[in-house]
C-alpha cells in the first residue's frame, strides 16, 4: 500500500500547505466584519471548472494509485511472471505525448485568438488520441496472439486491467473534446472556448503522466531499480 | 471586539465568484424530478436512502427472530440469514448513512450554509443522484435475481464470496451486488465534487473558512475523505468482478472444491482486505464526521452558547480525518499479518482518540451552564455524545491487540460498532431531520410524537445492544444463525438474545411514529417561521421558508460574523445572525 500512502502524502502536503494560508489560527469569535482582507475561494481567479477537474483528477490520481498498489501487493506471489512489453507501446506512447502536444497547442491558439489553428489542434489532438487507442488494441492482439492471455497469469491480468482502465478514462475525456471540438466550430471567438480547450489539455497532460507511470510499472523498471537498490 | 476591516464595514467588497447564472426548470419535471435544484436533490437523496434503510431494518428484525427463538421460523435457512446480514450491513453503511449525510444533508445544508445560491455543477448534481437511484435498483434486483442476493457477509472476503458455498457466488447476488457498488462510488464522485468545490469556491462574502459552521466542516471533511477512499473499494470491486466472471486471480487462491481443482491460483485474499479497509476506515469517518459536525450546532444552538473552542473542533476534524487514512489495518489484527503492523496500527488507532476525545470535551462544555432546551433535536443530540462516548469507549479494547484477538468475531465487535457508527449517527441524523424539518417544510415536527420517537429509540437502541456486549464476552461467534450446543455458552445467553429481538422490534415498530410524524406535520405542523430555534447561521436567514429556487431571493447574504454568536453580553436579542452586520453600522458609527 506505499504507493497510495505516498500520494496520500502528496495530497495531504497540498492539503496543508493550503489550509496554512486560510487563517486556522484565527479567533472568529473576536471578529467581525465582512473580512475585506481575505480570499472567500481557494484559488482566487481560477475557473470554477477548472478547480472542480483538479479535484477530480486527484480522485482519478488516487484511483491509480491504489492500482499500482494492489499491482506491487499481488506482484509479490510466486506465480508472477510478466509478459514481454509489445513494443507497439513505445509507438503508442510518442502517439500520446502528441495528442498532449497537440492540445497544448490548442490553448496558445485559443489564447491568440487563432480560430483556425485551434481548431486544427484540436482535431489533431483528437485523431492521435483515437491513433493511441487502436495502438493499445494491438498491443492486446499481439500478447493474446503470443498466449498472453487476461487469465493465463496475474501479470498479464494487471496488463489488461491498468492499460483497459487507462483507455476508459481516455475514451470519457474523447466525449469532452468531440463536444468541445464541436463547439470551436461554431464558435465566433477563441474566448468562449478557451476554458474548454484548457480542460481538455490539463486532463490530456494528466492522463499522459497516468500513462507514462503505468508503462515504467508494466515494464517492470520499478523492480529493476529496487534490485539495484538491494 | 476586533473589527478586521480597518474602514467601515458596510463597504462591501466585489464578488470575487460573480453570480451564478441558475438554471430554470420549465416543466414540473424539470422542477420536481430531473431538478438540478440541490435542494430537490437533497430530498431525493434522503427519501431514497431513507426506503431503502426500512428494507435494512426488516432484515435486522428477521436477523433478531432467528437469534431470539432459533427454529421457530422455517423460511430463514442458514443461507438466508447470511444474505440478510449482508445486505443489511451493506445497506446500512453506504446506501443509508453515507448517502443520507452526505447526499441528503449535505446537498441541502452545504449551499444554504455557506451563502451560495446552489451547487457549483447542478447537472453533476443532478446525475450523480440519479446513478444512486439506478445503483439502490440494482442492488434491489438482487433480491428478486435466481439464487437471491449475496451472503458473503458486509465485506465480502474473498475466497468465499464468490464460490459455491455462498449464496449468490456462483450466482447473480455477488454480480449484482458489486457492480451496484461500483455505480455507487462513480455517481458518489459526481457529488462529491460538487460537495467539495462549493465549499471551496462558492462561498458568498465574507464566509471565510472559519466561520463556516461545524455541519460544514464535517460534511466538507468527510467528503473528502470519500473521495479518496472510495477508489480502493472501485478497485476491489473491478478485480473480484474480473476474478468472478472471466476467472482472474487476483483474489483467488488455488482452491479444492467438491473435490475439483478449480481454475484459481496463486491471488491473494488479504491484498482485497487491504484495498476494502483502506476504504472502509475511512468510511467509519465518513459518517462520524457530519455527525460530529451537525451536533455541534444542534448543541449550540439548542443550548444558547457559543460552541466551546471553535478553532479545536475544526483541527480536530482534520486531524480525525488525516488519521483516519493510516488505521484501516486495525480491522486485520487476525489476518496473519506481521505483528509490527499490528503495534503501528494499533498505536495509530489509539492516537485517533485524541482528536476525538476532544471534541467530547467541548461539546460537554458547550452545555456547562448553556440555557438548554430540551427538545427533541437536543436530545437526540444529548443522546448521540453518551452513545458516542459509549461505542468510542469498547473501540478502545478493540484497537489493542492483545484485547482484540480473543474478541475478535464475537458479539461484542457486533455491538460495538452498532453503538458507534449505527447507534449514535442514526441519532443524528434523526435530530438534524427534527431540527431542519421545520426549514425544509415550513412547519414544526410535532413535539409530543418526537419525545416519544425519542424515548422509545434511545432506551430500545441501549436495550438492544447493551446486553450484547455481554454475549460477546461470554465468546458468542457473530455471524452464526444458529449457537447449538457448545459448552462455553450458558443458558442465559439465549434469555439475553430473546430480550434483544423484542426491544428490537419494539425500536423498529416505534420509527413508524417517526415516518407518521414526517407525514402528519407536513399539513398539521405548527408553522415554523423563517427561524424557529432563533439560530444564527445562514440558513435560517433565508426570506422566504421553505428557500425557492436560488436560495437568497435578489442578493446573496454577506457574512459579518462567525456562526455561533448566542448570548453575546449587551446584543438585544440572545442570538446574532451571521448576516448581522452588528450594532455598528445598524447606528452609523464605524470603526
Amino acid at each position: 500500500m506505499s504507493v497510495i500512502l505516498v500520494f496520500l502524502l502528496v495530497i495531504a502536503g497540498i492539503s496543508a500547505w493550503w489550509l496554512a494560508h486560510q487563517r486556522l489560527m484565527s479567533k472568529p469569535w473576536l471578529e467581525q466584519g465582512s473580512l475585506t482582507a481575505t480570499a472567500y475561494t481557494a484559488a482566487p481567479g481560477m475557473p470554477t471548472a477548472k478547480f472542480g477537474l483538479g479535484v477530480f483528477l486527484a480522485v482519478v490520481g488516487s484511483l491509480f494509485a491504489l492500482f499500482a498498489s494492489a499491482y506491487f501487493i499481488r506482484m509479490a506471489s510466486l506465480d508472477w511472471q510478466a509478459p514481454p512489453l509489445p513494443r507497439v507501446l513505445w509507438v503508442n506512447t510518442g502517439i500520446l505525448v502528441l495528442s498532449s502536444v497537440a492540445l497544448h497547442l490548442g490553448v496558445s491558439a485559443s489564447r491568440r485568438d487563432a480560430l483556425s489553428s485551434m481548431r486544427l489542434a484540436l482535431v489533431a489532438g483528437g485523431l492521435c488520441t483515437l491513433a493511441f487507442l487502436a495502438g493499445q488494441l494491438v498491443a492486446w492482439r499481439e500478447l493474446s496472439a503470443s498466449g498472453y492471455w487476461l487469465r493465463s497469469n496475474p501479470a498479464n491480468s494487471f496488463f489488461y486491467l491498468l492499460t483497459g482502465m487507462h483507455g476508459l478514462h481516455i475514451i470519457g475525456g474523447l466525449v469532452a473534446l468531440g463536444r468541445t471540438t464541436a463547439r470551436a466550430w461554431t464558435a465566433e471567438s477563441g474566448d468562449r472556448v478557451r476554458l474548454s480547450v484548457e480542460l481538455c489539455a490539463m486532463y490530456w497532460h494528466f492522463l499522459l503522466l497516468v500513462w507514462l507511470a503505468l508503462f515504467v510499472l508494466l515494464a517492470g523498471w520499478v523492480n529493476d531499480f529496487l534490485a539495484i537498490g538491494h | 471586539m476586533v473589527d478586521v476591516t480597518s474602514g467601515a464595514v458596510d463597504i462591501v467588497p466585489p464578488a470575487e465568484v460573480p453570480d451564478v447564472e441558475l438554471y430554470h426548470p420549465r416543466s414540473w419535471w424539470t422542477t420536481y424530478v430531473f431538478s438540478q435544484d440541490a435542494k430537490v436533490i437533497a430530498i431525493q437523496y434522503a427519501g431514497t436512502a431513507i426506503a431503502i434503510g426500512l428494507v435494512a431494518l426488516v432484515l435486522s428484525w428477521l436477523m433478531r427472530l432467528q437469534l431470539g427463538f432459533p427454529g421457530t421460523f422455517s423460511f430463514i435457512t442458514p443461507e438466508a440469514y447470511y444474505q440478510f446480514i449482508t445486505m443489511h450491513g451493506m445497506i446500512m453503511v453506504i446506501y443509508l448513512l453515507t448517502a443520507l449525510f452526505l447526499g441528503g444533508f449535505g446537498n441541502y445544508l452545504i449551499p444554504l450554509m455557506v451563502g451560495a445560491r446552489d451547487m457549483v455543477f447542478p447537472y453533476v448534481n443532478m446525475l450523480s443522484y440519479w446513478i444512486y437511484l439506478l445503483a439502490v435498483l440494482i442492488l434491489t434486483a438482487s433480491f428478486f435475481a435466481p439464487g437471491g442476493p449475496t451472503g458473503a457477509g458486509w465485506t465480502l472476503y474473498p475466497p468465499q464470496a464468490i464460490l459455491t458455498g455462498t449464496p449468490g457466488g456462483q450466482s447473480w447476488g455477488i454480480i449484482l451486488m458489486l457492480v451496484s457498488l461500483i455505480l455507487f462510488i462513480i455517481g458518489f464522485t459526481m457529488g462529491g465534487l460538487n460537495y467539495v468545490v462549493t465549499v471551496l469556491q462558492g462561498r458568498t462574502r465574507g464566509m471565510s473558512l472559519m466561520r463556516m459552521p461545524l455541519t460544514v466542516w464535517g460534511i466538507f471533511t468527510a467528503t473528502v475523505l470519500a473521495l479518496l477512499a472510495f477508489p480502493a473499494l472501485f478497485v476491489a470491486c473491478v478485480m473480484m468482478l474480473l476474478d468472478r466472471l472471466i476467472g482472474t486471480s487476483f483474489f483467488m487462491p488455488a482452491l479444492i472444491e467438491a473435490g475439483q481443482q478449480l481454475q484459481y491460483g496463486g491471488g491473494s485474499p488479504i491484498l482485497f482486505q487491504h484495498l476494502f479497509w483502506f476504504f472502509g476506515h475511512p468510511e467509519v469517518y465518513i459518517v462520524a464526521l457530519p455527525a460530529f459536525g451537525i451536533v455541534s450546532d444542534l448543541i449550540s444552538t439548542h443550548a444558547r452558547k457559543n460552541i466551546f473552542g471553535y478553532r479545536m473542533m475544526v483541527w480536530a476534524i482534520v486531524a480525525i480525518g488525516a488519521l483516519s487514512f493510516i488505521v484501516w489495518a486495525h480491522h486485520m489484527y487476525v489476518s496473519g499479518m506481521h505483528p509490527w503492523f499490528g503495534y503501528f496500527f494499533a498505536t495509530t488507532t489509539l492516537i485517533i482518540a485524541i482528536p476525538t476525545a476532544i471534541k467530547v470535551y467541548n461539546w460537554v462544555l458547550t452545555l456547562w451552564r448553556g440555557n438548554i432546551h430540551l427538545r427533541t433535536p437536543m436530545l437526540f443530540a444529548l443522546a448521540f455524545i453518551v452513545t458516542f462516548i459509549n461505542g468510542g469507549l469498547t473501540g478502545l479494547f478493540l484497537g489493542n491487540v492483545v484485547v482484540d484477538v480473543p474478541l475478535s468475531d464475537t458479539m461484542f465487535v457486533v455491538a460495538h460498532f452498532h453503538m458507534v457508527m449505527g447507534v449514535a449517527p442514526i441519532l443524528v441524523i434523526f435530530g438534524a431531520i427534527y431540527h431542519w424539518y421545520p426549514k425544509i417544510t415550513g412547519r414544526l415536527l410535532n413535539e409530543g410524537m418526537g419525545q416519544f420517537h425519542f424515548w422509545i429509540t434511545f432506551i430500545g437502541a441501549y436495550a438492544i445492544f447493551f446486553p450484547m456486549h455481554y454475549v460477546g464476552l461470554v465468546g458468542v461467534p457473530r455471524r452464526y444463525p444458529e449457537l447449538g450446543d457448545a459448552a462455553f455458552i450458558p443458558a442465559s445467553v439465549q434469555d439475553l438474545n430473546a430480550f434483544i429481538t423484542v426491544a428490537a422490534l419494539i425500536v423498529g415498530f416505534a420509527q413508524i411514529v417517526f415516518l407518521f410524524n414526517l407525514a402528519w406535520s407536513l399539513r398539521h405542523g405548527r408553522e415554523a417561521g423563517d427561524n424557529p430555534w432563533r439560530a444564527t447561521s445562514l440558513e435560517w436567514q433565508t426570506p422566504t421558508t421553505p428557500p425557492p429556487h436560488g436560495n437568497w431571493g435578489k442578493d446573496v447574504p454577506v457574512v459579518y460574523r462567525w456562526a455561533y454568536d448566542y448570548s453575546v453580553p449587551g446584543a438585544p436579542e440572545d442570538f446574532i445572525a451571521q448576516n448581522d452586520p452588528g450594532p455598528q453600522t445598524a447606528a452609523g458609527a464605524t470603526a
